[in-house]
């Protein structure tokens, strides 16, 4: 009982980094193997990517159109506009963080100030009208570069929100008519590329308008993009409502509400929980598919980096342009995925 | 005590506007009516427009060329443009789904390897590929990579007879000759003979629970039975055209012999293929990494190698995970072909554009591309439904 033995370390090659490298890069031949092909590959591509970027590459397309890439035909005298509109949403981005732990009040603030902020960036951007001095119009149709990108995205996103749940709601529906006709919407939609819906939008809406009603080419590729998303936003809200157990449906109708108020009160607020991280997945992929917009004609990221492109002194200068696009899509997708992970686990989707 | 009474009698006729079933139905024809009232306006404001509604102009001459695909001239009709297109997005999409599997296997295998620098190497291709738009990624392949080849007179070579040049790729190409008809027996026998024994040894399977002969028999019919008829008939019924440097007269060099596919078709191929691998990656590891890790243990603690645990234990049961998100890859992978147009590929949907713009058909145009699209989804969806039914395990 009371005799000590000694207790031995483990051997030196089993732990630490001698350790780590035998176990993860040389615990058998064919891994000796394979490790050394790795580094070979590795050397080549990085010596290819470094010396590119860092020797051959002419950086200068992109600082000189730096401004070009961002906001594009922006008048320069009103840029203040998109600098505030920006200010706004990092002021609330912050607050988001400081009070992310928080409850209540606070929560219902941050909530109504991201709700008011679109709307106040959206007047911001535009301006009223054209006479008027404080903050004159700027049509839709000069927008352009990343800020279009983004707005594109982020109002498709919103927009395309509540016509998403009223068609999953109506798939959901025991009524015939209105299950029929909202599932042949949804399957019309996703059956068919975004491009399509983008021209048909751009080509077909006007001829279904009355005349008199003229949507800018913005509107038109924003329509396009909302009735597109919706489809997919209809989805991952029906798979959020299959996940409610039938239990919640049943106590709340024992309880006596009827059928509207359980949705309202009962089912929908946890069912939008749930799809939040898939939200925030088809935002993702709807951000990277604005640059469609760029086929039909808009200035966004992509199309701006299609018109540097042709400029005379930068010509043939493809590489540059479209790696620095590439770039900036990279960071913002890997943010937003990184925060949809951490989103995931801190509402314990699929944990509880 | 009227109270209660009174109650009871006001729920044994509740009134109409309160009776769960007419509202129902009273629900639906709102939303009937609601739906017809904005296609009629729709309809009214298309018809100020006085637009003919007719498919009648299909048959017109379409008067403008096409370079890509099957035989066409300027002179066919809109319905034969048409078709082209639909032939090269079914080409570039079949290629696709096929090479995309590869990519998205092997890199999904990849990226759970034991070996550190592996799966890191497979984790950065997977995280920069899905976090960058297709278009972009598009774009950059053709007009960064393959526009800036080398010119077609002195094209790179890679191992072997291809050629890259900023025209596109020659590769080999297997050809039929006239000795061909006289050939083609022997296959089917061949095949024939290979599927008896593949029956036979299935029964021997069943009977004794061990085949009775190796799996490598199967193959004896195929090789022997084609190489007979091989010698047997007059003339080679094969031959591989490779592509070849040839210097015309002039000293003009110029590549002759092969396939040549074209650069938008490359680029358009190669990029898909890049951009699904990545997805299809992630549907792969995401399938095994379902799988308990106490079964790989099992099977091994009984005597499998790794090779039988993956084939016969983890693959079996990852499939059946695998398979769903698959399919929608196989999906994107061919609604994405779209945007061909974007690097001037003619596709399905470039030809529609091209076609609307000579014919001013807007909605006719457009009813096709749905139609074609939606029935090419279908096809796909049925195909590997039917692949899934057969691997899904009856469970109990």
């Amino acid at each position: 009982m009371t005799v000590q033995s000694e207790v031995l370390k483990p051997p030196r090659t089993e732990v630490g980094l001698l350790g780590w490298l035998k176990k993860n890069l040389f615990s058998t031949w064919y891994n000796i193997l394979l490790t050394f092909l790795s580094i070979a590959f590795i050397y080549v591509v990085l010596r290819a990517i470094l010396t590119w970027v860092l020797r051959d590459a002419r950086w200068e397309v992109v600082t000189t159109n730096f401004q070009v890439f961002m906001i594009g035909r922006y008048p320069i005298k009103e840029l203040w506009r998109v600098l505030v509109s920006l200010g706004i949403v990092v002021l609330l981005a912050v607050l988001t963080w400081i009070f992310r732990k928080a409850e209540g009040p606070v929560r219902r603030w941050l909530v109504i100030g991201w709700l008011l902020s679109l709307p106040l960036i959206g007047i911001l951007l535009r301006g009223f009208s054209r006479e008027s001095t404080f903050l004159p119009q700027v049509s839709e149709d000069v927008w352009s570069g990343l800020m279009l990108t983004l707005i594109l995205a982020v109002v498709g996103i919103v927009a395309s929100f509540p016509l998403g749940v009223v068609l999953a709601l109506g798939r959901r529906s025991e009524l015939p008519v209105i299950k029929v006709l909202c599932t042949v919407y949804i399957e019309m939609i996703r059956g068919v590329p975004l491009i399509s819906v983008l021209f048909m939008s751009q080509l077909m809406l006007p001829l279904f308008l009355p005349p008199e009603l003229r949507l800018s080419t913005v509107m038109r590729a924003l329509t396009g993009m909302t009735l597109f998303s919706a489809a997919y936003t209809a989805e991952n809200v029906r798979g959020g409502l299959a996940s409610i157990p039938r239990g919640q449906y049943e106590a709340a109708r024992a309880v006596g509400l009827n059928e509207v108020l359980v949705m309202i009160l009962i089912v929908l607020p946890q069912a939008l929980r749930a799809v939040i991280p898939a939200i925030v997945g088809q935002f993702i992929s709807l951000f990277k598919d604005t640059t469609l917009v760029a086929i039909v004609g808009l200035l966004d990221l992509l199309g701006i980096a299609k018109s540097v492109v042709g400029q005379q002194e930068f010509i043939g200068l493809h590489k540059e342009v479209y790696a620095f696009a590439a770039v900036i899509f990279f960071i913002f997708c890997y943010i937003l995925s990184y925060a949809s992970r951490r989103l995931e686990q801190a509402l314990g989707v699929g944990e509880r | 005590m009227s109270q209660y009474v009174s109650m009871g009698e006001s729920r044994k006729a509740a009134p109409f506007w309160r009776d769960e079933r007419v509202l129902k139905v009273l629900a639906q024809i709102a939303f009937v009516v609601l739906v017809f009232a904005a296609g009629a306006w729709a309809l009214s404001n298309y018809r100020e427009r006085e637009l003919a509604f007719s498919f009648s102009f299909l048959d017109e001459e379409a008067s403008f060329h096409l370079a890509e695909g099957i035989e066409f001239s300027p002179t066919d009709s809109y319905a034969r443009a048409f078709l082209v297109g639909v032939v090269n997005t079914i080409r570039v999409a079949s290629l696709g789904i096929v090479f995309a599997t590869l990519v998205g296997l092997v890199t999904g295998i990849a990226r759970l390897s034991d070996n550190w620098l592996v799966s890191r190497i497979a984790s950065v291709y997977i995280e920069i590929v899905r976090n960058t738009p297709l278009l972009v990624q598009l774009f950059f392949l053709y007009f960064a990579v393959i526009l800036k080849l080398p010119n077609i007179r002195e094209p790179l070579v890679w191992p072997g007879p291809i050629f890259l040049s900023n025209r596109g790729v020659a590769v080999p190409a297997l050809r039929t000759t006239a000795s061909f008809g006289s050939w083609w027996p022997f296959l089917i026998v061949a095949l024939i003979g290979a599927g008896i024994l593949l029956i036979l040894r299935g029964r021997g399977i069943e009977h004794t629970g061990r085949p009775n002969f190796n799996l490598l028999w199967v193959g004896v019919p195929l090789v022997v039975i084609p190489a007979l008829g091989w010698l047997l008939i007059s003339g080679d019924p094969l031959w591989l055209d490779l592509p070849e440097m040839t210097s015309k007269s002039g000293g003009v060099l110029k590549i002759e012999g092969g396939t040549e596919l074209s650069s938008e078709f490359t680029a358009l191929l190669v990029g898909l293929v890049i951009y699904t691998g990545a997805f299809i990656a992630e549907v792969v590891r995401a399938g095994i990494m379902s799988v308990p890790k106490g079964q790989t243990e099992a099977a091994r603690a009984q005597g499998f190698t790794g090779g039988q645990v993956l084939r016969l234990i983890v693959l079996p049961q990852a499939l059946r995970v695998i398979i769903p998100p698959l399919i929608s890859q196989y999906l994107n992978l061919t609604k994405n072909s779209s945007l061909a147009i974007g690097i001037g590929f003619l596709d399905l949907y470039a030809v529609s554009a091209t076609m609307l713009n000579q014919s001013g058909r807007v909605v006719e145009v457009f009813m096709m591309i749905m139609a074609s699209y939606l029935s090419m989804s279908l096809t796909i969806s049925l195909i590997m439904n039917v692949v899934n039914r057969r691997i899904q395990i009856v469970e109990r």
